[in-house]
């Protein structure tokens, strides 16, 4: 059956408590840590972070954290502008990115940060990504064509191009996969709202001459037909997409090639 | 270390491939649904119009053609649109898998019998038997 309750070795408890002294504007923040290295459970440190010395993001308290009061916290990070997904995690809440999340847009009391739902965790706030990049590879996302390549770069009109707006910028940090409950409980066959925005992103270009390919490699119960609309993708996607409108026009034209 | 840490991640990613299927499941669960929301609307009046009525009224009312036409559309597509919809939440959240296989089964067996029912029921007022 679906994994209703956690098994016992992962029941997540209460950790370390690390106050701040003499800060001008104190934050709470309460973070998953769990660590591959020992046998113990996970649990939720506290840590009090000082905002008056600290940057406006959650991606500046992890790293105050990191930086001063416990260096064996592990996290992703790297562009901190929101481009390289790397920094995505569960902040209040919500799956989006430390690097973009405002501490004060994150609600009133103790700001909760957990890795990416559902995936397995190599260790504290870094998740195992491995099978989310295996399923965009295996959609194979790059430019397929049939016709002899032309003498100079395959051109596409302004209105082609406008049709990858809102699907080329996914910067595939699997905020929106990992919120759906379709791919909690079925993602080792269910592709999730990230690869199949991405998957549309080829369908709908122009210059890509497999579309029918893409379309039969995606026709599957489990692959493509999982998702039933439930609209997390949209909701939390940190770059503003819209996954589930992408996954709806695939269905559309599984429905168009095949007539009703 | 599993017999799956030897394999490549897109071999897991691959999978079994493509079923090729799919398309016909979900556009017949929401033709379903469409029928379902007129013959359901049409149902409820027809059985708010019986109210209080005695057993021959009620016999005469589902006997006559029309009622006993859409009466079997209801029950047919009732049946239809259920089992679509429990295969899907039985495959959602039904992760043993002779447990799964069982109760698809059992899902679609059901469904026939409750609709051959409710048509034979039907029927045998529409047609006096």
């Amino acid at each position: 059956m679906a994994e209703f309750s956690l098994p016992k070795n992962s029941r997540v408890q209460q950790g370390k408590h690390y106050p701040a002294k003499d800060a001008k504007k104190p934050r709470t923040f309460r973070i998953y840590r769990w660590s591959p290295d020992d046998d113990r459970n996970p649990r939720i440190d506290t840590y009090e972070v000082d905002l008056a010395a600290c940057g406006p993001m959650v991606l500046d308290a992890l790293l105050k954290i990191k930086n001063e009061i416990d260096p064996t916290l592990s996290l992703r990070r790297s562009c901190r502008e929101g481009i390289c997904g790397s920094c995505a995690m569960n902040i209040d809440g919500t799956n989006t990115l430390a690097c973009t999340c405002a501490i004060d847009d994150c609600g009133s009391g103790d700001v909760k940060i957990y890795p990416l739902p559902h995936m397995p965790v190599v260790k504290d706030l870094v998740p195992d990504l491995t099978h989310f990049y295996a399923q965009f590879a295996s959609i194979k996302p790059w430019l397929r064509t049939q016709s002899p390549a032309p003498a100079r770069e395959r051109l596409q009109s302004v209105e082609e191009r406008r049709k990858l707006d809102g699907l080329y910028e996914c910067i595939l940090c699997a905020c929106c996969s990992t919120s759906c409950p379709s791919y909690w409980w079925n993602g080792d066959k269910y592709l999730g709202p990230a690869i199949l925005l991405q998957a549309y992103r080829w369908i709908v270009d122009s210059r890509d001459e497999d579309t029918g390919t893409r379309l039969d490699d995606l026709e599957d119960p489990f692959k493509l037909y999982r998702c039933h609309t439930i609209m997390n993708c949209t909701r939390t996607c940190p770059k503003g997409l819209n996954p589930a409108k992408a996954i709806a026009e695939i269905k559309k034209l599984m429905l168009e090639r095949r007539g009703t | 270390m599993s017999a799956n840490d030897l394999q490549h991640p897109l071999k897991r990613a691959r999978g079994l491939g493509s079923a090729q299927s799919g398309v016909g499941h979900w556009w017949t669960q929401r033709i379903t649904a469409v029928a379902l929301v007129v013959l359901g609307s049409w149902f409820v009046i027809l059985v708010l119009g019986l109210l209080h009525a005695d057993y021959a009224t009620a016999h005469y009312t589902v006997g006559r053609p029309w009622n006993a036409v859409l009466l079997i559309a209801f029950v047919v597509a009732a049946f239809w649109h259920a089992a679509l919809g429990l295969q899907v939440v039985i495959e959602d959240y039904v992760h043993t898998r002779w447990r799964e296989i069982f109760l698809l089964v059992l899902v679609k067996f059901l469904a026939v019998l409750g609709a051959l029912m409710g048509v034979l029921a039907v029927l045998r007022i529409a047609l006096g038997v």
